[in-house]
C-alpha cells in the first residue's frame, strides 16, 4: 500500500515538525510531499544511502544519489521503484514547498545528509554519517542548521572508536603470527567490507583478498566506480591449503557458521564499532575485534551535533537515552525521535538468503 | 604497557592453548627487559602490591565524568574497569607536553612502593597517558583481577619456548628465580649459564601415567610391575630441606609445581627430615579416608581459619621419595624408591604422613579382582577413596612427563546415566563451527508430570564422527535459538540420549537440580533409545545420600 503525505497546509512561522514528522512509514515531510528513509512503501521516497534498513523496494518515485539508486538497484533488481531521480552532493531542487539538498555524510559510498528548508528553517536529516576518515567515500560534510538529526547507534561515552588503521595493524600482526592459519574477517557487505580491503592496501597488504560470495557484487561495483582495491578473488573453490595465510571478507552471519569448515584454523576477526565492548565481541565468539565503525563514536557525535550550531536535536536509532541527556546538560533541546525499525542492520542476525552459503 | 595491554586483550579473546603460547613467547621475543620479566610476574601471578579497591576506581570516574552517563554505560558494559577505561576522558593536555604512556615496569615498580594516599593521583595520571586498552590493563593489574585464562605454568612453558627449553627445565629453577627475571631470560636466550636453584625446597617435575586398555595388558608380565591404589585426592610433592644456616625449609608444590603450602600449614611440621615425597593429599578422619568432595571444602579458601584445619585435617600418603637428604634418588629404580620411601616414612614417624600400601597381586586376573573389589584387597574401610590402581614397573626411573610404558593408571568404572539432550552451544576456536557444548537433564516429576531437569553441561568425550552426528542432529531439531544456544527437541519421543560418564556428584545449590556432576563426558549417543527411558533424578539423588553420608561425620 502506498503512503502519501498530506497537503500542505501550513501558516506561517512554522515549527520544525510542521517540516518533518516522524510516522508510521518514516521520516514525513508534509510540505515537501516526501518521506525520507521510509520504511513501508510510499508515493515519494528521499533516501540517505543503500543500507537495507533505510533503503527500500517499492516506492513510487525515489531521490538519491547516483551511487545509492545503484545499489538498490544491484540489490532490489530493476524495478525496485515506480521511477528514479539521481541528485549530486551540493545540488539542490526543490519538492512542493521546500528545498532538498544533498550533502556527503562520509558512512558508505554515496551516503548522503538531507539537508531540507522551508521558508527560513533548516533540517539536516543525516541519515548514518562518521566524521572519520574512509578511502571508499566522500568525506563528511558539516551543515549548519537549525535542527539536526543525528543517529545514536554508538551514543554512549564508551564507544571511542580511535584510528582503523591501527585496527587494520593488529589484523597484519596477526596475520604474520599465524602464517599458517586463515584470517576471516566479518564484515557488512555493503561499506565496510570494502572499506577494510581499501585500508589493508592503505597499509601495505597487497597479496589477493578473498571474497565470500555475498561480497561479491558490491564489491565490484565499487571498483566499477573507481575505489583501487587491488587483486580480489572469490574463495569459493580454493582449496583448504591454499587459504593458509590470507584474508577472507565475509558478512558477520557467516563467520560462525558451516561455511568457516574449509578454512584451515580460521582466526574469527569481526570488523564493527561494536568490538570496542568485550561481552560484545565474547558473545559472538569473536577472536580478534576490530574496532572499525562506519558510525560516528561518541566524541564524532558530540562535536557534530556542537559544530552545527544546530538549537534542536533530534536523536534516532541507537541509544538516545545518553546522548539526548548530554545535549540538555550542554543546553540544547533535545528529544527522541522514534522511529521504528531502524537501527537493526548491524545487529542483524538473519543472514540474506544469498549469504548462507555463498 | 600498552603493549602488555595488547598481549593481554588478544589473549582474552584467543581460546586455543598453542596459540595463547604464541602469542606469548613473540611478545616475549619483541619487548626487551625489565619488562618482559614483570609481565611474565604479573602472568604467574608473582608480582605483589597492595591492590586498589573498585570504590577507589569509582571515585575517579565520577570526578571526570557525568553521572548519568555513566550509569548508562556502565548497565551496557557490565564491568566496572572496562566502563572506566573506555569511557575514561583525558586532561585537557598542552598538547606538546604529552608525557609518553608508562611502561609495565614502571607502574608495576611504582606500585610496590606507592602510598595508599598517593594511588589516586598517580592512577588518574596514568589514565591520562594511556590509550583504552592500556587503562583497561591497568585497572585490571591494580585490582588484581587479572582472569584471562592463563596458567601459571602456561606462561612459563611460553619463557621456555623462546630458547627452546623444556618448561620442566624453568620449572625446575623457577623457585630461586625473582621478577624480573633477567637471568633467566638471558639464559633462554643463549647470553648467560643456566640459573641455579638455589631454593632448599625446589620443586621437581612430576612423572604421570598412562590410562591403560584392554589390550595393553597382553604385552605387560605381571611380574614386571608393582601394583598400589589410586587415591582420590590432591598429587602433591612435599619437599624439604636444609637453607644456608641448617633450618629446615617445607613447601609442598601442586603436580603442575605451584607453590601450594600457604593452604595447608598444618602438614608444614610434620615435614622435619629434608627430602622429597611424591604424594597424595587426603583429608583423614578417625584415620578414615574422606571423599573427594570433602577434600574440595578445603580447597581455594582465601583463608585457612584454625576451624577448617580443625574439621579438615589434612593427610600426606606417599607413593614415591624422589630425594632423600642430598641424595637425587630419581634415577634409582621404582622397587629400590619403593624401599628407600618405606624407612623414610619410618623415620618421619608422624601421623600425618603415612605409606601408600602395595596391592599384592600375581595374574591380571586377581588384580582386575582386586581393583573391582578394593575394600576387600586392603583399602578396607578407605575403599570409597579408591580411584583405580596404579601400576608402576619395577624398575623404572622417575622420568619427567609422561613416558610411554612405564606408569599406567587404571580408573574405576566411573558412573553411568542415559540423559537427555536439551541444550547445545558453539563451541570456540576449532569448533566455533559446531555446537558441540551440550546441557543434558533426567526426567523428575513436577507438578503431577514428568519433566527433563538440566543435571550437568559436558563437551567432550565424543570423537569427532560422533561431534559432527550431534552437530546436525542440533540443527536439524531446534525449536528456539537465544544467541549461541539453541533449544533442542527434548520430549518423550522426540530427542538424543547421551550417555554420561562422570566420576562424582555433589550438592550444588547452584543447580536447578540440586545436583552438580564431577567431569561429566559423553561416553556414548544412544539414538536406539527414546528419551522417555533414560535415567530420572531419583537415581542421582540416591547416589548423592551415599556420599553425603561421609561429609556429615
Amino acid at each position: 500500500m502506498t503512503r502519501r503525505c498530506g497537503d500542505a497546509t501550513y501558516i506561517a512561522g512554522m515549527r520544525p515538525q510542521d517540516i518533518l514528522l516522524p510516522t508510521a512509514a518514516g521520516l514525513c515531510c508534509k510540505p515537501g510531499g516526501f518521506h525520507i528513509d521510509p520504511v513501508r512503501p510510499v508515493e515519494r521516497a528521499v533516501i540517505t544511502h543503500g543500507h537495507s534498513d533505510h533503503a527500500r523496494a517499492g516506492h513510487g518515485a525515489v531521490l538519491a544519489t547516483q551511487e545509492t539508486l545503484d545499489m538498490m538497484r544491484l540489490r532490489y533488481g530493476e524495478n525496485f521503484a515506480g521511477s528514479t531521480q539521481a541528485i549530486r552532493y551540493g545540488e539542490e531542487i526543490r519538492l512542493g514547498d521546500v528545498r532538498v539538498r544533498f550533502h556527503p555524510a562520509g558512512h558508505v559510498l554515496g551516503s548522503a545528509q538531507v539537508a531540507v528548508t522551508c521558508q527560513d528553517t533548516c533540517i539536516v536529516a543525516s541519515g548514518d554519517y562518521k566524521d572519520a576518515a574512509d578511502p571508499t567515500c566522500a568525506r563528511f560534510e558539516l551543515v549548519p542548521c537549525d535542527v539536526f538529526i543525528t543517529e545514536a547507534t554508538f551514543g554512549l561515552p564508551v564507544f571511542r572508536h580511535g584510528d582503523a588503521a591501527d585496527e587494520v595493524k593488529k589484523l597484519l600482526a596477526s596475520v604474520a603470527l599465524f602464517p599458517e592459519r586463515a584470517h576471516l574477517v566479518g564484515a557488512y557487505s555493503l561499506g565496510k567490507a570494502q572499506r577494510v580491503i581499501a585500508l589493508l592496501r592503505q597499509a601495505g597488504y597487497d597479496a589477493p583478498v578473498y571474497l565470500h560470495g555475498a561480497m561479491e557484487t558490491i564489491t565490484h561495483y565499487y571498483q566499477s566506480r573507481g575505489i583501487a582495491l587491488g587483486e580480489l578473488r572469490p574463495v569459493k573453490g580454493v582449496k583448504k591449503s591454499a587459504l593458509a595465510g590470507t584474508i577472507t571478507l565475509a558478512p558477520p552471519s557467516a563467520t560462525s557458521d558451516l561455511w568457516t569448515r574449509r578454512f584451515p584454523d580460521p582466526v574469527t576477526a569481526f570488523a564493527s564499532g561494536w568490538m570496542r565492548v568485550r561481552a560484545r565481541a565474547r558473545q559472538r565468539g569473536v577472536e580478534l575485534p576490530l574496532v572499525i565503525s562506519d558510525h560516528a563514536d561518541w566524541d564524532g557525535l558530540t562535536s557534530t551535533i556542537g559544530a552545527t550550531g544546530a538549537g534542536e536535536i533530534w536523536v534516532t536509532h541507537g541509544q538516545e537515552d545518553a546522548l539526548v541527556h548530554w545535549c540538555q546538560s550542554k543546553g540544547l533541546k533535545a528529544r527522541p525521535l522514534d522511529l521504528v525499525g531502524y537501527g537493526d542492520e548491524e545487529e542483524s542476525e538473519t543472514p540474506i538468503p544469498d549469504e548462507a552459503e555463498a | 604497557m600498552n603493549r602488555f595491554a595488547e598481549l593481554l586483550d588478544r589473549l582474552a579473546y584467543e581460546p586455543g592453548r598453542n596459540n595463547k603460547l604464541r602469542l606469548i613467547t613473540g611478545y616475549f621475543r619483541e619487548v626487551g627487559d625489565p619488562d618482559r620479566g614483570y609481565a611474565l610476574a604479573a602472568l604467574t601471578g608473582a608480582l605483589s602490591f597492595k591492590h586498589a579497591k573498585p570504590a577507589l576506581i569509582r571515585d575517579l570516574i565520577a570526578a571526570r565524568t557525568d553521572p548519568v552517563l555513566f550509569g548508562l554505560s556502565y548497565d551496557y558494559v557490565g564491568d566496572l574497569s572496562e566502563t572506566v577505561a573506555l569511557m575514561w576522558p583525558k586532561a585537557a593536555l598542552a598538547a606538546h607536553n604529552n608525557p609518553p604512556p608508562p611502561s609495565l615496569t614502571e607502574v608495576v615498580t611504582t606500585l610496590r612502593t606507592l602510598g595508599k594516599t598517593e594511588l589516586p593521583k598517580q592512577l588518574e595520571r596514568w589514565l591520562d597517558e594511556l590509550d583504552e586498552t592500556g587503562r583497561w590493563a591497568l585497572l585490571k593489574l591494580v585490582t588484581g583481577a587479572l582472569r584471562i585464562g592463563i596458567s601459571a605454568r602456561l606462561a612459563k612453558t611460553a619463557a621456555a619456548a623462546l630458547g627452546d627449553k623444556d618448561p620442566h627445565e624453568v620449572e625446575l629453577i623457577w623457585p630461586g628465580l625473582s621478577p624480573p627475571y633477567l637471568d633467566l631470560f638471558a639464559w633462554l636466550e643463549g647470553r648467560a649459564e643456566k640459573p641455579v636453584n638455589r631454593d632448599p625446597a625446589p620443586f621437581r617435575p612430576v612423572m604421570l601415567a598412562h590410562a591403560i586398555e584392554d589390550t595393553d595388558f597382553a604385552a605387560l608380565d605381571p611380574a614386571d610391575y608393582i601394583a598400589e591404589w589410586k587415591w582420590d585426592g590432591i598429587r602433591v610433592q612435599a619437599v624439604a630441606g636444609r637453607d644456608d644456616r641448617g633450618h629446615i625449609t617445607a613447601r609442598l608444590y601442586s603436580r603442575t609445581g605451584e607453590d601450594i603450602t600457604g593452604s595447608f600449614p598444618d602438614l608444614v611440621p610434620s615435614l622435619h627430615l629434608p627430602g622429597a615425597i611424591d604424594g597424595e593429599l587426603l583429608i583423614l578422619r578417625e584415620g578414615r579416608v574422606q571423599s573427594f568432595n570433602v577434600l574440595q571444602q578445603r580447597l581455594n579458601r582465601k583463608v585457612v581459619s584454625p576451624k577448617l584445619i580443625k574439621e579438615f585435617p589434612i593427610h600426606l600418603r606417599a607413593y614415591d621419595l624422589l630425594g632423600d637428604d642430598e641424595n637425587d634418588l630419581r634415577e634409582l629404580p621404582f622397587a629400590e624408591r619403593r624401599e628407600r620411601l618405606e624407612r623414610f616414612v619410618g623415620k618421619l614417624d608422624d601421623p600425618r604422613i603415612d605409606l601408600s600400601p602395595t596391592v599384592p597381586f600375581t595374574s591380571w586376573d586377581a588384580l582386575t579382582a582386586a581393583r573391582a573389589d578394593p575394600a576387600s584387597a586392603g583399602a578396607g574401610e578407605d575403599a570409597d577413596a579408591v580411584e583405580g590402581v596404579m601400576l608402576k614397573r619395577r624398575d623404572a626411573p622417575y622420568l619427567p612427563g609422561r613416558p610411554k610404558g612405564q606408569w599406567w593408571k587404571w580408573k574405576r568404572d566411573p558412573h553411568i546415566i542415559d540423559a537427555v539432550l536439551m541444550y547445545a552451544q558453539r563451541g570456540h576456536g576449532k569448533r566455533s563451527s559446531y555446537y558441540s557444548d551440550y546441557t543434558f537433564g533426567v526426567w523428575t516429576e513436577r507438578d503431577g508430570g514428568d519433566e527433563l531437569v538440566p543435571v550437568g553441561k559436558a563437551y567432550f568425550g565424543f570423537t569427532d564422527e560422533e561431534l559432527l552426528q550431534i552437530d546436525r542432529f542440533v540443527r536439524r531439531n531446534t525449536t528456539e535459538k537465544f544467541g549461541p544456544v539453541r533449544h533442542v527437541v527434548h520430549e518423550g519421543d522426540k530427542g538424543l540420549v547421551l550417555e554420561v560418564a562422570f566420576e562424582g556428584l555433589q550438592r550444588s545449590p547452584r543447580h536447578k537440580s540440586g545436583v552438580a556432576m564431577r567431569f561429566p563426558r559423553i561416553s556414548r549417543l544412544r539414538w536406539d533409545k527414546p528419551p522417555r527411558e533414560a535415567d530420572r533424578l531419583e537415581t542421582l539423588e540416591k547416589m548423592l545420600k551415599a556420599e553425603a553420608a561421609e561429609i556429615d561425620v
